[in-house]
Formats: C-alpha cells, sequence, structure tokens
C-alpha cells in the first residue's frame, strides 16, 4: 500500500467511522505526496510550523492554472477571509471581529451566556416525555444553527432553504473522493446561491438595520473604512457555513465520546467544572474539523526531508497531528484532566478559527447539560452512521436511548 | 491550589503569547486588548473570577497562561536517573539564592521539580512578595491594575525558607557563605546568583531628589508614579526613549497627559532596535501626540520649594514640566559581590552557557551560578559572545538551566541556548523580538508595512539571518526563530503572504557595540602562569 492509498482509505467513507489508526500509518510519513500534486502533512510540529510559515497561503487563487482544485472566483464575489491572505484578510477579519470579540466588542460571547443556556434548557426539555432521540437531530444541530442565525439576524424559518446549500458546500469542501473539478462544480452552485439569499438579506438590512452582525458590518464606516457589500455577504456565508457545519460535530462526537467512556460522563456529572477540560480534549481528540481548507505553497517548502514545490497545494491533517504521540502523550487516550492541552482543533496562526469562543462556549453548555439532564443515557448503536465529509467529519445521527430526563434547574 | 476564598493569580507567558484573543473572550473582566494585539491582564484578579480565569486559562491556543503558578507544569518530563555526582548533592545539598524576583522564584521551582529535597534559602532585598514587572510600565500606570497587584503565583509547597526584606552585602566563596545586611552570614554548598538590576538613577542627586522626579523599577515606584500620572494633568517628561521610557510614554498618552520624550539617540529603541525600526517607533510616537526630541539630552532638572517645576533641554528650550521620568535603563545589582574573585562588574555577571558562573580570571566555577538580568552569558549564535539579555523570558530559560545544572552532573548539563526573545507594548502596537537585532548590519521588512505600523523587519548580519522584530504580526515570529537557529541567509529571497514589492535590504543603522564598563576595568598582574591574576579596578569612585 503506497502513502497514497493510506490517504484514500481516509477519504473513503469507509474512513468515517475510525479514521485514527489510518492517521497513525499516515504519520510515518510526516509529508506524504499525492498522486495530484499535493502533499499531506500529519506531524503535529510539521503542522503548527506551516500553519505559521509566511511562505503558505490560503488563498487558492495561487494555485498554478492547470491545477483542478482551482478557484476561479466569480465576478461580483469577492472570497471570505478564510480563503485570503494578509493583508487582506486581516483587514476583513478585524472589521467583522468589531462586531463579534475584543477589542471593540470583548464580552459579546460571554453575555451570550444566559441566553445560550436557555437555549439547550428549551430542547431537551422538548426530550421529557421520550427515551429515544437522536441528540444530532435533537440539540447538537439546532442549538448552533439557532445561535448563528440570531447572531448573523438570518430568519430562522429560511433555515430549510439554506441547510440545503450550506450541507452541499461542506460536503464538496477540501479532499474528498471523487473528481475535484466536478465537486468544485457543485460547491460553486451552492455558494451562488446561498449568496443571492444572503445578498437580499444584506439589501434588507441595509435598509433598515437591525443590532445583529451583518447590520453592524454593512454600517459601521471610521478610520479604517468599511467593507463593501460584496464582502459582507461572503463573511456572512462564511460565517453562516461556519455555524452551521462544526459545532454540530463538536457536540455530536462529543456527546458520542462521552457515551463511550461512561466514567468520565458520571464525572461530568458530579463536577459541572469538568466540562472545560473535557471540551478542550474533545477538541483534540474528536476534532470538527480534520482537514482545514486546502493551502497552497507560494515557494518552495522543505519540510524534514520533503520539499514541496511552489504551487503544491498543502492538506494539513488537523486530527492526525492532534494524535501525535511526539507532541502528547498517551495520546489515545481521553483525558478531561490533561493538563497543558495544546491541540489543533481550532487550527493555529492567522487562520485560527474565528467563532472558537463560541463553538467552546456552545460546547460546554451543551455537553454540560446533556449530562446533568438525560438519565442513564446509552448509545443504540456504535458506531453510528457518519456525513460524507472526510474534512468536517461528524456523525449524521447519534441514537440515544435513555430513562427520563432531569428537570430544568 | 489555593481553595475557595484565596485570590486568583494569573501570570501570562507574554513570550509565548501571540495575541489569539481568548482569553478575552472568556475573561473579559480580567483580560483586554490594547490595540489588535497587546494583551493586558489583572494578575491578581478577585476569586469570583476564578471560574472565568480558568476558562480563559484552557482556551489560551499557546497554553501561555498560568494560574496560581509561575510557569507551565512539565509532565512529560521524566527526572534524571540517579548519577553519581549529581544525585547525592539532591538528597543532601544546601542551595542559596540571592534575589527573590522572577529567576530566583523559578529557579526554585525548578529545583523541587528536579527532586532536590535539601535546604533552599531564598534571599531577596524588598519586604513584600515576589511580583511581575512587565505589568509596572504598562496596565498599573494607567491605573487598570494596583501597583502591588502584580504578585507573582504563590508556591505554597516550594518547602524554602525566605529572608525577605535584607540584602546580600558580600559573598565569601572560601567560607561558601553570603553575609546579609543583618550581619547574618548564610552558608551554602551551591549558590545562584539572581540579583537582577535596579533603575539608572538620574545623575544628578540633588535633582534626582526633586518631588516629581522618578525611576521605574519596583511596584514602589510604580505605584508613587502612578499616583502621580493620576492626579495631575501637566506636562510629563520622559528621559529617555528606550522601551521603558517609551511605554511610559505610551500610557501618558493613554491618560490624556501631555508628554514630551527626550532620547538623545537618533530615534527611540535604537539601542535595541536600530536607527531604521526607530524610525518607524519615533512615528509611531508623534501620531500618538508625543512631543518627541531625538538627539536632545536633558540639562538640568529645575524646582521650585523642592518640587520639580522646569526641564532645560540641550536644545535650548525650557520645558514647564511637574513629572519628570529617568528611563535611563538598569544598573546591575553587583556591589555586593566586590571582592569575592567572581567575574561580576557593571556588565554583569559572566558565566558559561550553564550558568556556572567565571571567577575574575576566566575560570568557570563548579558551585556559584547566575540567571536573570545579572547573568551575562556567551551565545554559540551570536560569535559566542557574552549577552546580558534583560528579558522577561530569559529570566525563565536561565533559572530552568541553572537550576537544573545546580543539580546534574557534568554530563547532563544543559546549555542555555534558547534565543532571546523579548516584548513590548506601547500606542497599541506589540512589539516582538526574536534574536538579537543589535548583531546586524542589514534590516529588510518582509511582510506587512512600517507605514501602517504592522510589519515583520528581519535583520541580517554578514549574510545570515540573526534577528526578527514584529508589530502586531507576533504569529509569525516563530517562523523567523526558525531561519535564525539555522542561520538561513540574508536577504531572505523567498515569497511569502502580504510582501510589499519594494521590500530590500537597507542599512540596520545599529549603533556602536558599547559596553557598559562604567569606570570599571580589570587588569592582570604576575609574571609566572601559575600567579597570574586577574583584578577588577574601579576607577570613579
Amino acid at each position: 500500500m503506497t502513502e497514497n492509498g493510506v490517504f484514500g482509505r481516509i477519504l473513503a467513507h469507509g474512513g468515517r467511522t475510525d479514521p485514527y489508526p489510518l492517521y497513525a500509518e499516515l504519520r510515518t510519513t510526516p509529508v506524504t505526496p499525492l498522486e495530484d500534486g499535493s502533499y499531506v502533512v500529519s506531524t503535529y510540529r510539521e503542522i503548527v510550523a506551516l500553519l505559521h510559515d509566511p511562505r503558505v497561503s490560503s488563498d487558492r487563487r495561487n494555485l498554478p492554472e492547470t491545477f483542478a482544485g482551482r478557484e476561479t472566483g466569480v465576478a461580483g464575489r469577492s472570497p471570505a477571509f478564510i480563503a485570503l491572505d494578509p493583508p487582506h484578510h486581516d483587514r476583513l477579519r478585524r472589521l467583522t471581529m468589531r462586531h463579534f470579540g475584543p477589542p471593540g466588542t470583548p464580552g459579546l460571547v460571554e453575555g451570550m451566556r444566559p441566553e445560550l443556556t436557555a437555549i439547550v434548557t428549551g430542547l431537551i426539555d422538548a426530550l421529557a416525555d421520550r427515551t429515544r432521540a437522536d441528540i444530532v437531530e435533537t440539540v447538537a444541530y439546532p442549538f448552533p444553527v439557532t445561535v448563528i442565525c440570531r447572531l448573523l439576524g438570518v430568519p430562522y424559518e429560511d433555515e430549510p432553504r439554506f441547510h440545503a446549500w450550506s450541507t452541499e458546500i461542506v460536503e464538496t469542501i477540501g479532499p474528498g473522493e471523487d473528481d475535484m473539478a466536478e465537486r468544485q462544480r457543485r460547491r460553486e452552485r451552492a455558494a451562488s446561491a446561498l449568496s443571492e439569499y444572503l445578498g437580499g438579506l444584506a439589501d434588507a438590512r441595509r435598509r433598515a438595520p437591525g443590532d445583529d452582525l451583518i447590520s453592524g458590518l454593512l454600517t459601521h464606516d471610521d478610520a479604517e473604512g468599511g467593507m463593501s457589500v460584496a464582502e459582507v455577504v461572503s463573511t456572512a456565508t462564511l460565517l453562516l457555513i461556519a455555524g452551521h457545519e462544526t459545532t454540530v460535530n463538536l457536540i455530536a462526537g462529543g456527546m458520542l465520546t462521552l457515551l463511550r467512556h461512561p466514567e468520565v460522563l458520571e464525572r461530568l456529572r458530579r463536577d459541572p467544572g469538568l466540562v472545560i477540560g473535557t471540551v478542550e480534549e474533545l477538541l483534540r481528540y474528536e476534532p470538527p474539523v480534520h482537514f482545514p481548507a486546502t493551502r497552497v505553497a507560494l515557494d518552495d517548502i522543505t519540510v524534514g526531508d520533503v520539499t514541496i514545490p511552489r504551487g503544491a497545494p498543502i492538506v494539513l491533517a488537523l486530527a492526525a497531528g492532534n494524535r501525535d504521540p511526539d507532541h502528547v502523550r498517551a495520546p489515545e487516550r481521553f483525558d478531561p484532566c490533561r493538563e497543558a492541552n495544546e491541540h489543533l482543533g481550532f487550527g493555529g496562526g492567522v487562520h485560527y478559527c474565528f467563532g472558537a469562543p463560541l463553538a467552546r462556549l456552545e460546547a460546554q453548555i451543551a455537553l454540560g447539560e446533556l449530562a446533568r439532564r438525560l438519565r442513564g443515557p446509552r448509545l443504540v448503536a456504535d458506531p453510528p452512521p457518519y456525513r460524507p465529509s472526510a474534512a468536517l467529519r461528524g456523525p449524521r445521527r447519534l441514537l440515544v436511548d435513555f430513562d427520563g430526563v432531569n428537570p430544568a434547574r | 491550589m489555593p481553595g475557595k476564598g484565596e485570590s486568583v493569580r494569573v501570570v501570562v507567558d507574554l513570550t509565548r503569547c501571540q495575541g489569539y484573543g481568548q482569553c478575552v473572550f472568556m475573561a473579559p473582566e480580567v483580560f483586554s486588548m490594547s490595540g489588535r494585539e497587546a494583551l493586558a491582564y489583572d494578575p491578581d484578579p478577585p476569586d469570583a473570577q476564578r471560574e472565568h480565569v480558568l476558562r480563559a486559562a484552557a482556551a489560551c491556543p499557546v497554553q501561555a497562561l498560568h494560574v496560581d503558578r509561575v510557569s507551565a507544569p512539565d509532565p512529560d518530563r521524566v527526572p534524571d536517573p540517579p548519577s553519581p555526582d549529581g544525585d547525592g548533592f539532591r538528597r543532601t545539598g544546601r542551595v542559596v539564592i540571592v534575589g527573590a524576583s522572577l529567576a530566583g522564584m523559578r529557579a526554585a521551582t525548578v529545583l523541587r521539580r528536579e527532586g532536590f529535597a535539601g535546604p533552599i534559602i531564598l534571599v531577596g532585598d524588598e519586604r513584600g512578595e515576589p511580583y511581575d514587572r512587565p505589568p509596572l510600565s504598562k496596565q498599573v500606570l494607567t491605573g487598570q491594575v494596583r501597583a502591588h497587584n502584580t504578585a507573582l503565583p504563590r508556591l505554597p509547597d516550594l518547602d524554602a525558607e525566605w529572608v525577605r526584606g535584607t540584602a546580600a552585602t558580600g559573598l565569601d566563596l572560601g567560607r561558601r557563605c553570603v553575609r546579609l545586611a543583618n550581619g547574618r552570614d548564610v552558608e551554602f554548598d551551591r549558590l545562584l546568583i539572581a540579583t537582577g538590576t535596579r533603575a539608572r538613577p538620574w545623575p544628578d542627586a540633588a535633582e534626582a531628589a526633586l518631588d516629581g522626579v522618578f525611576t521605574l523599577r519596583t511596584a514602589e515606584d510604580a505605584f508613587r508614579l502612578r499616583r502621580r500620572l493620576g492626579e495631575g494633568t501637566g506636562r510629563v517628561l520622559v528621559i529617555g526613549a528606550g522601551f521603558t521610557g517609551s511605554e511610559i510614554a505610551s500610557v501618558c498618552r493613554e491618560l490624556g497627559r501631555p508628554v514630551t520624550v527626550a532620547e538623545r539617540g537618533p530615534a527611540p529603541l535604537v539601542g535595541a532596535l536600530g536607527g531604521v525600526i526607530g524610525a518607524v517607533a519615533a512615528d509611531l510616537q508623534r501620531t500618538h501626540g508625543v512631543d518627541l526630541r531625538c538627539g536632545v539630552s536633558v540639562t538640568a532638572l529645575e524646582g521650585e520649594a523642592g518640587r520639580l517645576c522646569r526641564a532645560r533641554l540641550s536644545d535650548g528650550d525650557t520645558l514647564p514640566v511637574e513629572v519628570a521620568v529617568a528611563a535611563l535603563g538598569a544598573v546591575r545589582n553587583v556591589e555586593w559581590l566586590e571582592g569575592s574573585g567572581l567575574a561580576a562588574g557593571p556588565w554583569g555577571v559572566a558565566c558559561d552557557a550553564g550558568c556556572r558562573v567565571f571567577d575574575i580570571n576566566g575560570l568557570v566555577t563548579d558551585d556559584v551560578f547566575a540567571a536573570g538580568d545579572v547573568a551575562r552569558l556567551p551565545h554559540p549564535l551570536y560569535e559566542y559572545q557574552f549577552l546580558t539579555l534583560e528579558h522577561w523570558g530569559s529570566a525563565v530559560a536561565q533559572a530552568e538551566v541553572a537550576a537544573h545544572n545546580m543539580v546534574s552532573g557534568q554530563a547532563r548539563r544543559w546549555p542555555h541556548l534558547a534565543l532571546p526573545v523579548f516584548w513590548s507594548s506601547q500606542f497599541g502596537v506589540d512589539i516582538k523580538s526574536v534574536g538579537v537585532p543589535t548583531f546586524a548590519d542589514e534590516v529588510m521588512i518582509t511582510q506587512g508595512t512600517a507605514k501602517e505600523h504592522r510589519f515583520v523587519a528581519v535583520y541580517g548580519y554578514r549574510g545570515r539571518i540573526t534577528a526578527a522584530v514584529t508589530f502586531d504580526q507576533g504569529m509569525w515570529l516563530e517562523f523567523y526563530q526558525g531561519l535564525i537557529e539555522q542561520a538561513a541567509p540574508f536577504p531572505p529571497r523567498f515569497r511569502t503572504v502580504d510582501r510589499s514589492g519594494a521590500a530590500h535590504p537597507v542599512p540596520a543603522e545599529v549603533p556602536d557595540r558599547v559596553l557598559a564598563s562604567h569606570g570599571a576595568t580589570v587588569v592582570v598582574t604576575g609574571h609566572d602562569p601559575a600567579e597570574r591574576r586577574a583584578w577588577l579596578v574601579h576607577r570613579s569612585r
């Protein structure tokens, strides 16, 4: 089996259930060249180095024209900051951060805690007269989606429409089994539809601004300048998709992991403070993002004894790095009390997950409440069925039987 | 870990911090960003913030945030197996540490971690608990944090004898004892010298005694200066535009006070970063409303009724000023070592890369070690030149090396090969540096632009990279650190993100390397190799 073969098995649908032994195999070659000319990096130290390497671009317009996965761009649509480099990335991210975090609005996320707790409480209350539920459908999905909709000012009634587009975009992100160009076309169609939807919403907000993030992005203007409408739409698209497709995996994967480690679940019930370390360990042990958006080498980059040539796409296997025994002791053990838990759950460098603080808080609240309120929860099927994406990995359904639901506080 | 009811002690290793801001989200009442990347925090928040602080510590992507301890635990380090020359000392030795600040505290912690079971005696001349100094010129002066609330985390398990408020006044190597100001002699088997530095005073004693003339080094200094900055509105004069002076000027502007900075050199920070980046720092100061005067010295401070009211400058100007801060750099605390026979002078305490102190003849001793601001070590990457590194990170790194080597046999000793890293936050910009920027002949901006005060500058010496400095671009620093460690070629030719087309190397305008001997010199006497000896001579006493 060639190295390429290992990565192929990771991408194949069968690799979704438990890719970790394959990651271990992948790590024996820290930088693995693939047949299509791209390179997969799978060891912790090397991934961290590339995340902080200014010769690595996130702007896929830097791929050679011959490369099938190259993004050609669509007239009137500017890439979101996740697919841009400094200084453009820094500017857009900073303008967005004004409405989400420090230095402008440092208390915003922490201030959402009561509202987030109320949403989760309502979702779990709805399970009161049941003894079986799909945790994805009932909590892990609706919770972060409700939150991101409120934050952005997107009407929750429209959710079925953009859910389909978002799913389509996510399932074609990053490396996958089928033809890159075809995946690119599918993503393009869905992205256009979502942009059009959010463009319409932006028009409405510009006429009648609310206190939501899209209104803030549209109306804010100071010495540093504001955002164009196209930039607002691409930013909102990014946040909506990221808010939809990642935290759901963190919560669902987290619940799955806790149910597989009932002793931890029991400790969490007795000691709610343990949820902080639990979520950090989940971000290491079962991260929602296994492969972030593909990078591009702007120059020849030598990593160990391999030179990644200029123009080559680079895939960073974050989930493999998180279990690198050269970085973390007993990497295959799920240990919520791990000290100094440095992980790649949110990536690193300038593209470190924008929504990380919100995702952390959502996961802490959701898992804390599920642990506290579900009586005698147990998995119906282990492993559960997984969503198709290898990049954003998580259960499609998580059926859980339980004996009842404890009352809310 | 202290239980509920006690305050929380927070230390952020700002050498590691990359400005991700996650702690600010989690505990917005304890942490804040001033500008894009510069982190400020309350080192001693109320206990009600404990859970928020713990969330913040867990969320730090680089695990730079320590709660109730000084540094990250090292769970993966397995203690060395017993060795004939190191192990006996671990059980029965007696260690004295002179200097109970960051380096001394850190060394004591590492000694215990390394399994040292003998007595540790920590001697410090300040009365209070050991504290962290970087906040003193930043969030303490702005009033966000009280001067006496920057204490370092308590170390309840250290099991050390503390001798506080008592200076060491002498060292007798023959009798292996440290003489204290109260007359007590403290015996040691191994000694760590970590006495650090003090602020260089304003040279005219009568002028320095005027009410309104300050220096800034200790918590007490910060307390007094903060009180004066908070209550008045008149002009502040900062004498010297090194890092401390520049940070004080920044605070004055933040408080809305008029401030003049008088700097003898051609620009702020020139002594540390050279003239090219110094010019950017000058622009930063002027953009923020500082009356910056370069190439200018202060010729006199004048008072009325004992109170400072005027300053005369070498450019002929006379300024009415309410407060003057002499930020003239540091003086090393080595006087107590006079006559000890060690290579200790105004240049610091010379030691090898393992922190073992040289005697005055340049022979290495085996039982006396030095760490922190007072230590002067050779660095192989910089042609083995002896460097004093007055940086927070260096104090921690040297303390760890020194403590390890104190309890380890020759074969297991560590060299201090860490690259110097330091940071400063001023005028809303986070400045970081790795390597030795003054060890350079050229400099080149490789990312960002100087005009926006947001860039990476790379320094080169004879065709190799020797340092890098970032303004609000701290996340790239480690990459450049790697290039320095590999002696990568300068100028760098590779393509990067955020590269301005005009980037090219220019002369770094680094001042001549002047050794701060200040009147002390060494002479050699004797003819026979067995009797030749070096002597330290003080010429201007």
